[in-house]
């Protein structure tokens, strides 16, 4: 293996990290090299992160590549295992490229109370901690990095968020660590249970493929760990905190909280949960998918009522993520498809969503849907124009990126595993739950496009100079928005890459 | 007691009470000048520390077995004297600001880091003693050295009575102790305590077990015995506080350690129990008192003694697995030597903040991320750490506990999950600090004039934790180190 292949995935997931600790080291009153330097280094980070998806051999099927497996804390026989298949790269190639676009949002755009250089230096730790979660193939590792991401994200939200930011912010902290710290417990009851004791997630599943894992110890375990997924996700009833911390956090910490951290919890059921503990996820499928049915439709009605357009955005999420884990509840190869297809739709669309808001709330300084009063189209078309066509993706228009993952998903659920086959009815149900809540959400969307983009603009605004979409604006929404086109009308480009590595997923559970 | 006697096992401890020795003589010279007494004490901290060094890898013992230089020892010791380098360090602009009594503080000090250091080789019930009531006759003095205040006459006073009853209260158990097994050294009182004993032996020993329990529990401040904690930590000049929540609780633990786990091992299944529900109390109470606090030493005071409630968890976990009790006791011992890292950094923080406001309430912090980032920056890792948050050392600190109590099964599962629990109550505390300091704005805006010995203490302690927590392994040697257990 070349240098290259041993290496590529570390420094690209280590170079923001760099970065941050360079930014922290310049003087705080070069705000524009500092600026330049997030670009710099996320931007390098990203190009590395490309090439290495170009090198990708996407025929190998399932399989590691770019695998480094090296000596890390023998003495508790934790190894630096890292790689990268086809579940992971889009997840991880999304992190390098929505955090490289905040960066340049963060050119023209820093939230109040200023401190360039600390919003960067935490932005580009939280983009290492999220990078690295979907490349960790050894749980202490992946555990190390998961958890990186709390403190930044915290920083994040309790300094630049809007006015109940402190309370939002130690809200995710308490939640997060709530879950995690379970996870954590089963990871380590995993390592004991198993013939050798290992960390290492390839061993950890070939162990549990093999039956090694008792049911009792599976079903526990189990639960351990999909509590820390499950706050995560969040799947209902704990999304309590996600409302909160998407609402206060600055911009850029929405869209990458919405379209990556929330993934960290998904990926976690693909990647550790089902294939290690087959037994258990049968056993939790329906109540995963009853959480997903419930948490879809309650969403729904959750955005019909809000007043902030934040806060809608924010609960929309809780019913796509519902999606996302109703296609994993299946246990089908559709499914999980499905869902992470659900994920980077969600991540490229929500993640637009939020900067829209933003830049909504940069010209107007309020969210509240009474108060922006209509006429967005008129008074500023282009970003009227985009934020409509965004929204229109995320109700799931077919064409556009967000129609995949939800019909999927509920194309899976008609017919589920077959180790799930005495749930049909149970499965049917949920489909039907989802396929109202995909009407729902067309009906909050379109209603909200009706109150904010539409109509006239009222008196108030009539003579504010407001810019329409600045070129920064543009230069870090476009690659967005032609994926969200690209990958609705060529939905193989991702799943012809995840699909190998699932179908290998499928063997356990009959399909 | 025809053997000779091994100077060279004992010479760490021969040099610190030489200096301890000439900085009393000193000080008795130098009128003005008695700050001095600090760096002479520095001096013979580094000599001592070097003289350790030498006896890495040694296996010595000497005055019949009572004093034994093994592995473990020279870990201990290293990890005393490094202690006591960064207490002098904070010391002494502390004491020369605060115009106390200099030579004394450093005299007693040094007294205290003198039984600290002789704790980890005491093999017998009666230099184990001598050497835990050097820790603490000492630490009684310090606490009162801000004699002005009423409060610090609290503290020592306080601290003193509690120590009082304690060492009475342990002393009696030790004496059963010798009168049930007929001898005093440790590892003959665990064969004694292996054979069968008779059932009046057997209650008489168990009796024993429990009132040296106690004992310890008031010097490493578990609950119930840990009211004096609080108190004592705020009364206290800061820098002593800082050496009551490492040295002296660590001291204790050292010696807990070995009374446990080599003399009363084959008793565990009596008194495995017991720490189970001591470290439960200790660490939930410890945490949910902790919440309220609104000065910053008794949020420390609180934290410490929750955290001795995770370090008493590994106690709990005590089989007759020898495997297992190695793997608890380098959990335990791991514990310790991270969480005196992150202790001690974050009492040179404060230490530091002390020259500007008396009283200390976490409120004076506020925005001090703006006036001194370096130190807004450490005190947020060293709190963040204490929490137990990757990627910093006190993660590892808690992910072994958690992997020993895993790793026992049964009541460990329980234990660890009551202890995931108090972690995530503890954030909340944890994070008060960096929230004033990061969230709200400065009072005044001057910029913040640390010391600069406090600033490098600080600055090396935060790289420190850092560096264990992103490459473990730097602690997870110590672990082999525990060969103690299970011999």
């Amino acid at each position: 293996m070349s240098t290259w292949e041993r290496s590529a995935i570390t420094v690209a997931t280590l170079l923001p990290l760099v970065g941050a600790v360079v930014i922290a080291l310049v003087p705080r009153d070069r705000d524009r090299l500092v600026r330049g330097l997030g670009i710099l280094f996320t931007g390098a980070a990203m190009v590395v992160a490309i090439a290495l998806a170009v090198d990708f051999d996407y025929g190998a099927g399932g399989g590691l590549q770019f695998e480094l497996d090296t000596r890390w804390i023998p003495a508790i026989s934790a190894r630096y295992h890292v790689g990268i298949d086809g579940i992971s790269l889009p997840l991880w190639v999304l992190t390098f490229v929505l955090s490289f676009l905040c960066a340049v949002y963060t050119w023209r755009f820093v939230p109040s109370p200023g401190k360039t250089k600390a919003f960067l230096a935490l932005t580009l730790l939280l983009e290492t901690g999220m990078a690295g979660t979907f490349i960790a193939f050894d749980l202490v590792l992946f555990f190390i990095f998961w958890e990186l991401v709390l403190v930044p994200m915290y920083f994040l939200i309790g300094i630049w968020g809007s006015a109940n930011r402190e309370y939002a912010a130690i809200k995710f902290f308490l939640y997060t660590l709530f879950g995690s710290v379970f996870m954590l417990l089963g990871f380590l009851a995993m390592y004991f249970k198993s013939s050798p004791h290992t960390f290492d997630i390839v061993q950890l599943q070939a162990y549990g493929a093999g039956g090694g894992f008792t049911r009792t110890f599976q079903l526990i375990v189990f639960g351990a760990v999909a509590l820390g997924f499950a706050v995560k996700v969040p799947m209902w009833p704990f999304h309590t905190w996600l409302p909160d911390a998407h609402t206060e956090a600055p911009t850029i910490g929405s869209v990458l909280l919405a379209g990556i951290m929330l993934k960290m919890g998904t990926y976690g059921f693909v990647r550790i949960a089902l294939p290690i503990l087959p037994e258990g996820a049968k056993a939790y499928a329906p109540w995963i998918g009853a959480l997903a049915a419930i948490a879809i439709v309650y969403a729904a009605l959750a955005c019909l009522a809000q007043k902030d357009l934040k806060r809608l955005i924010a609960f929309s999420s809780v019913g796509h993520m519902g999606f996302v884990m109703l296609g994993i509840a299946t246990l089908t190869e559709i499914g999980i498809n499905a869902a992470i297809f659900g994920m980077v739709a969600h991540g490229l669309i929500t993640g637009m969503l939020f900067f829209c808001v933003g830049s909504v709330y940069d010209r107007y300084h309020t969210r509240m849907i009474a108060e922006l009063g209509g006429g967005l189209m008129q008074k500023l078309p282009y970003l009227g124009g985009v934020f409509t066509f965004v929204a229109i993706a995320s109700l799931g228009l077919p064409g556009l990126a967000g129609f995949w993952g939800e019909v999927m998903a509920l194309l899976s659920a008609y017919r589920p595993a077959p180790v799930l086959a005495d749930q049909l009815t149970l499965f049917r149900a949920f489909m039907i739950a989802g396929g109202i809540g995909t009407i729902l959400t067309a009906g909050y969307f379109l209603w909200m496009i009706q109150r904010v983009n539409m109509g006239t603009v009222p008196e108030r605004w009539r003579e504010s100079p407001f810019p329409d979409v600045l070129a920064v604006e543009w230069v870090s929404w476009v690659p967005l928005l032609v994926s969200i086109v690209a990958l609705g009308l060529f939905p193989r480009l991702l799943i012809g890459i995840t699909d190998g590595p699932v179908r290998a997923l499928m063997g356990l559970f009959g399909g | 007691m025809t053997q000779a006697i091994d100077y060279h096992a004992i010479l760490p401890e021969l040099i610190l009470a030489g200096t301890i020795v000439l900085v009393l003589l000193v000080d008795a010279f130098v009128e003005r000048r008695s700050w001095v007494a600090m760096p002479l004490g520095l001096a013979g901290v580094l000599a001592a520390l070097v003289a350790t060094l030498t006896l890495i890898g040694a296996d010595r013992s000497t005055f019949d077995g009572a004093f034994r230089v093994d592995d473990f020892a020279v870990l201990f010791k290293v990890f005393f004297l490094t202690v006591a380098v960064v207490v002098l360090a904070i010391s002494l602009r502390y004491f020369r600001d605060a115009k106390l009594y200099q030579g004394e503080y450093y005299f007693l000090l040094l007294t205290s880091f003198l039984g600290a250091v002789m704790m980890p080789s005491s093999r017998d019930l009666l230099v184990l003693f001598i050497a835990l009531e050097l820790v603490s006759a000492p630490g009684f003095l310090m606490a009162a050295f801000r004699k002005g205040s009423l409060r610090s006459n609290e503290a020592g006073l306080k601290f003193f009575l509690i120590g009082v009853l304690s060492t009475a209260v342990m002393l009696y158990g030790m004496s059963l102790m010798y009168g049930v097994t007929g001898t005093t050294n440790l590892q003959q009182i665990g064969i004694a305590l292996g054979r069968d004993l008779a059932p009046a032996e057997e209650t008489l020993a168990l009796a024993a077990i429990l009132l040296i329990m106690v004992g310890f529990g008031f010097k490493v401040s578990a609950v119930p015995f840990q009211f004096w904690a609080p108190d004592t930590y705020e009364g206290s000049p800061v820098p002593v506080a800082a050496f009551l929540a490492t040295a002296s609780k660590a001291a204790g633990f050292a010696g807990l350690l070995q009374l446990m786990f080599v003399a009363f091992a084959a008793e565990y299944a009596f008194w495995a129990p017991i720490f189970a529900v001591l470290s439960i109390l200790t660490m939930t109470i410890g945490n949910f008192v902790a919440l309220q606090q609104t000065q910053a030493v008794r949020l420390l005071a609180y934290s410490s003694i929750a955290q001795a409630g995770y370090m008493l968890l590994p106690f709990a976990l005590a089989t007759a697995d020898a495997g297992l009790n190695r793997e608890a006791f380098a959990a335990a011992t791991n514990y310790l030597l991270i969480y005196a890292v992150m202790t001690l950094g974050a009492f040179a923080v404060v230490t530091a903040l002390a020259r500007e406001s008396r009283a200390l309430p976490i409120s004076d912090f506020a925005g001090l991320a703006r006036r001194a980032p370096l130190m807004a920056v450490a005190m947020t890792v060293f709190m963040v750490s204490l929490a137990g948050i990757p990627p910093m050392g006190g993660f590892w600190a808690k992910f072994f506990v958690f992997r020993a109590a895993i790793d026992r099964g049964g009541i460990g599962v329980a234990l660890a999950v009551i202890m995931v629990l108090n972690s995530v109550v503890s954030i909340w505390y944890y994070l008060a600090i960096p929230r004033a300091m990061i969230f709200q704005e400065p009072e005044r805006e001057r910029p913040f004039a640390a010391p600069a010995l406090v600033t490098g203490v600080t600055f090396l302690a935060m790289v420190a934790v850092l560096a264990i927590g992103v490459y473990p392994e730097l602690v997870a040697h110590f672990p082999p180190l525990s060969t103690l257990v299970g011999r």
